[in-house]
């Protein structure tokens, strides 16, 4: 199909819509290429609105990754809010890239990077208005290759009719092997259609496609068992692991964006893979082992990334990043570089712990002071050992009283609800908590001015992890407790009035718990969701519990499940999951030893300080941990200022 | 402290940059640059940008100003191709002087703007603007941070005309269009291209098929004559006498 502009019919539906400017492109970074001058071509998605679509790191290495190759183009496209979604039908526009605004439907692959299931009805309104059929039976050789990505392909069950081809894990290079298959493909003719190319991606033994795969059911809705149904693809798929960071210092040149985004600032990544085990934390166990950028290399990224983008603002990402063991020295060269200069730097993931506080006095150095968020997740030691999170009471009130007395005014305490195991008991110890945190830090404040936040997040169970088995609480249930958390955080009024409270309720994450261990039935699910109007399911303006409970009581039945076979349901060691195929490298075995000394609330230590034990990832995947510390030390920067007039 | 006034162009898709977006990317671009901006002070430090009327988001525009202060003198013509190397294209650096005396504000009173009627047959839009100008009074509404308001669109206008149509208008396939001349002074509440084409629907019913193309062309005093005086002569003249 043609692939010429679509901007000027979309030019004309512009004045008309909210926020015109997230669909122009133009951002700085971005890449416009002579499409007849590649082989081929990539639109990458990531389907939620562009202002949270676009700082989105995956995306951003990927299409530099892919805009490298001579031959390769890549462009971007995002999900469009239901004004100009309305519109584009209204005038016949398919849904385009914001950098050439191309066609989708004219591209070889419609890359989707899944952060979050939620973002799964955002996927049909794209490939409705793209003209792609949704269901990859229905496809042709005039199609893109629909390819899944990002953390929720780990399970890409749900969604397993409607993509051709999953990847699991990191991008990378994955992109780049997959740009080389159909390159050889397409230049050989394009050999045998669809089900070629397929096949070729599949015989990678690192891309999952769905349709080489047949589920089998036992008759109490159970799967019996998941085989691939033709003798040349793997039972398996393994997950990928790019190694040594320092070869992949991506993104070099950050998209900065015209409109407003949720992030505005240059993000490195300073290490990729955590072990410190946390049960409830699915990024923590698939993305094993840790491997550290080294603080060169990270230097050199925030240098040349702050003077490309012009932002003013760093962010020092990774699952837990005073973990790195180079962190002190990261910081503190960091902080001596950027004195004066209005930058600032943060460390966004933390973990309870005074040396933090120490780290962030030194990011702050230059005046700008960051917010302080910790998360205990647990309220009670108990539930505390239940997920693993090795945090005890005095940690964190001697770290927030080192925080009070360092000058901060405000810390932000980050909790779970609806864990295995917890009882109303246990949530109610977040009041405890909070209480104890505010008398501790007007101590240490000398002043009766200061305040927590509380924030609860509800618990969503994940595939490969030790809870993947655990049933989830009912949302009554969760609503229930935290209207008692409440009610005791405000039983001290005088401690009460000192504590924000937030949370969110429990039905999303109940239709997240659904999608998140879903299988191959519940994508009828969805798609009814869809038709019956849903769209940005991560927004709770947008999401509607009723439209997915009503869709699910419609299209279950006839598998004779429900809702909460899948959600509120405990799975036994026996059953088959409808990931088993996909291998995160976890040991099941393991998986399941974690899940009882969870429930025996016995704790697991971290493999980088203490020996092995035997998760099953390093060796089944070739990988082993790589840390520092390399000795090496960040050196001052000279500043530049080419626009002196010479005297 | 060096005072140095510029002047911008929005064009083309870059038209759609609402003026807080474009404050946050004319932030950045002058970190790019690195260009030695002062900051104010006080506890949360902003760079010395000080803006003259923005054109509405969606409308292009050839002369949009502003002013910053440097804590070091640079040479504006290297600060000019430094900025506009480091704002996305379409968001074009025009013109920098250094200031001299006087305000850019009291310099601005008035816009010219260019109004592209895609699709209207340029004798409508005529008689469509003769019934504008012949009126005393022509009430508009408009949403304003206080909610609906009613105003007058007619005694800010101090000209509008169809004009002759020398160039292709854009999107130009055979449909006629109408291009539109419009002079209106700087006013409380502000009087925008779109007040007047609500003007003219209320006047003489007169509904664009297609969301009307419009660009401001000028900013400045109004003169006798009924022209928009360049805001920056005078600190050109200033920075380079005779």
């Amino acid at each position: 199909m043609s692939a010429s502009s679509v901007f000027p019919q979309l030019e004309q539906l512009l004045p008309r819509v909210s926020k015109p400017i997230q669909y122009v492109g133009g951002e700085l970074g971005a890449v416009v290429k002579d499409w007849d001058a590649t082989t081929v071509r990539w639109a990458l998605m990531y389907p939620d609105a562009y202002e949270v679509g676009l700082p989105n790191q995956g995306v951003q290495i990927l299409y530099e990754v892919l805009n490298e190759q001579p031959d390769v183009l890549a462009e971007r496209t995002y999900a469009v809010w239901p004004d100009l979604e309305a519109l584009m039908r209204e005038h016949g526009v398919p849904q385009f890239t914001v950098d050439a605004h191309r066609p989708v439907r004219a591209f070889d692959v419609l890359g989707l990077s899944f952060a979050t299931e939620l973002g799964y009805t955002n996927m049909f309104t794209a490939l409705d208005l793209a003209g792609i059929p949704p269901e990859s039976k229905d496809r042709t050789v005039d199609d893109p290759i629909v390819l899944a990505g990002g953390h929720a392909s780990f399970n890409p069950e749900p969604i397993a009719d409607f993509i051709d081809a999953a990847v699991l894990g990191d991008g990378e290079e994955a992109v780049l092997e997959i740009t080389g298959i159909i390159r050889e493909w397409k230049a050989e003719g394009c050999p045998g259609g669809r089900d070629e190319i397929l096949l070729r991606l599949a015989r990678t033994e690192s891309i999952y496609v769905p349709r080489f795969y047949d589920v089998d059911y036992l008759p109490d809705g159970r799967i019996q068992r998941v085989v691939p149904n033709r003798p040349d693809v793997p039972f398996r798929v393994a997950k990928r692991t790019t190694m040594d960071l320092d070869a992949w210092p991506y993104p070099k040149k950050p998209l900065v964006p015209l409109a407003e985004t949720v992030h505005e600032r240059y993000a490195v990544e300073i290490f990729r893979g955590c072990t410190r085990g946390c049960r409830f934390c699915q990024a923590g166990m698939i993305t094993r082992p840790v491997r550290e950028r080294s603080i060169t290399t990270v230097g050199q990224m925030v240098r040349e990334g702050l003077e490309f983008s012009g932002f003013n603002e760093v962010g020092l990402l990774s699952l837990s990043s005073a973990d790195h063991s180079e962190i002190g020295d990261m910081c503190s060269g960091l902080a001596e570089q950027y004195a004066g200069t209005n930058v600032s730097l943060s460390l966004p993931s933390t973990r309870v712990d005074a040396f933090n506080i120490d780290l962030a006095q030194e990011l702050s150095k230059n005046g700008r002071r960051t917010g302080l968020t910790f998360a205990p997740e647990g309220g009670s030691e108990r539930i505390r050992k239940v997920i693993n999170k090795m945090v005890t009471e005095e940690d964190l009130i001697r770290t927030v009283v080192t925080a009070y007395s360092s000058g901060w005014r405000q810390v932000k305490l980050y909790f779970m609800c609806g864990l295995p195991t917890e009882t109303d008991d246990d949530v109610l110890q977040i009041a405890r908590m909070a209480h104890e945190v505010i008398k501790a830090g007007r101590v240490a404040a000398g002043t009766k001015d200061i305040r927590c936040t509380v924030s609860i997040g509800g618990f969503v169970p994940k595939p490969h992890t030790p809870f993947q088995w655990a049933k989830m609480e009912r949302p009554e249930v969760i609503d229930a407790r935290l209207k008692m958390l409440k009610q005791e955080i405000n039983s001290d009024r005088s401690l009460g009035r000192a504590i924000g409270y937030r949370y969110h309720d429990g039905e999303p994450s109940l239709i997240e718990g659904l999608l998140s261990r879903g299988d191959r039935r519940v994508g009828a699910v969805i798609r009814r969701v869809w038709e019956k109007g849903g769209r940005f399911d991560g927004w709770s303006e947008h999401f509607s519990y009723a439209r997915w409970v009503e869709a699910a009581a419609e299209v279950l039945p006839a598998f004779g499940v429900d809702l909460d076979w899948f959600t509120t349901r405990e799975r036994e060691q026996a059953e088959v999951l409808p990931w088993d195929h996909l291998d995160s490298g976890l040991d099941k075995d393991w998986l399941w030893q974690d899940w009882q000394d969870s429930v025996s609330e016995y704790e697991q230590d971290d493999c980088r300080w203490t020996p092995c034990f035997d998760c099953g990832v390093c060796p089944s995947m070739d990988t082993e941990i790589q840390i520092g510390p390399t000795g090496k030390k960040l050196l001052p920067l000279t500043p530049v200022n080419n626009l002196r007039i010479p005297a | 402290m060096q005072r140095i006034r510029i002047r911008y162009a929005k064009r083309g898709p870059l038209r759609f940059t609402s003026h807080r977006d474009f404050a946050r990317a004319f932030e950045r671009a002058l970190r790019r640059a690195a260009a030695p901006v002062a900051f104010s002070q006080g506890f949360h430090p902003h760079p010395k940008i000080s803006y003259a009327s923005a054109a509405p988001t969606g409308v292009g525009s050839e002369a949009e100003y502003l002013e910053i202060g440097l804590q070091a003198e640079v040479d504006p013509e290297q600060l000019r191709l430094a900025l506009d190397a480091a704002l996305s294209p379409g968001l074009d650096v025009l013109e920098t002087v250094v200031a001299g005396e006087g305000s850019l504000a009291d310099r601005i009173d008035a816009s010219r703007w260019r109004i592209e009627l895609t699709g209207v047959d340029p004798a409508v839009a005529e008689a469509a603007v003769k019934s504008f100008v012949d009126a005393e009074e022509v009430l508009v509404e408009r949403m304003t941070k206080q909610g609906r308001r009613s105003f007058d669109a007619r005694s800010a206008v101090t000209h509008i005309a169809v004009t002759e149509q020398s160039d292709l208008p854009s999107g130009a396939d055979g449909a006629p269009c109408a291009i539109i001349d419009l002079v209106v002074r700087l006013v409380t509440p502000a009087v925008r291209p779109d007040d007047v084409l609500s003007g003219l629907r209320v006047v003489a019913g007169l509904e664009p098929p297609v969301p009307s193309r419009v660009t401001r062309l000028a900013q400045g005093t109004l003169t006798a004559q009924g022209e928009i005086a360049d805001p920056l002569e005078a600190d050109r003249l200033a920075a380079h006498p005779g």
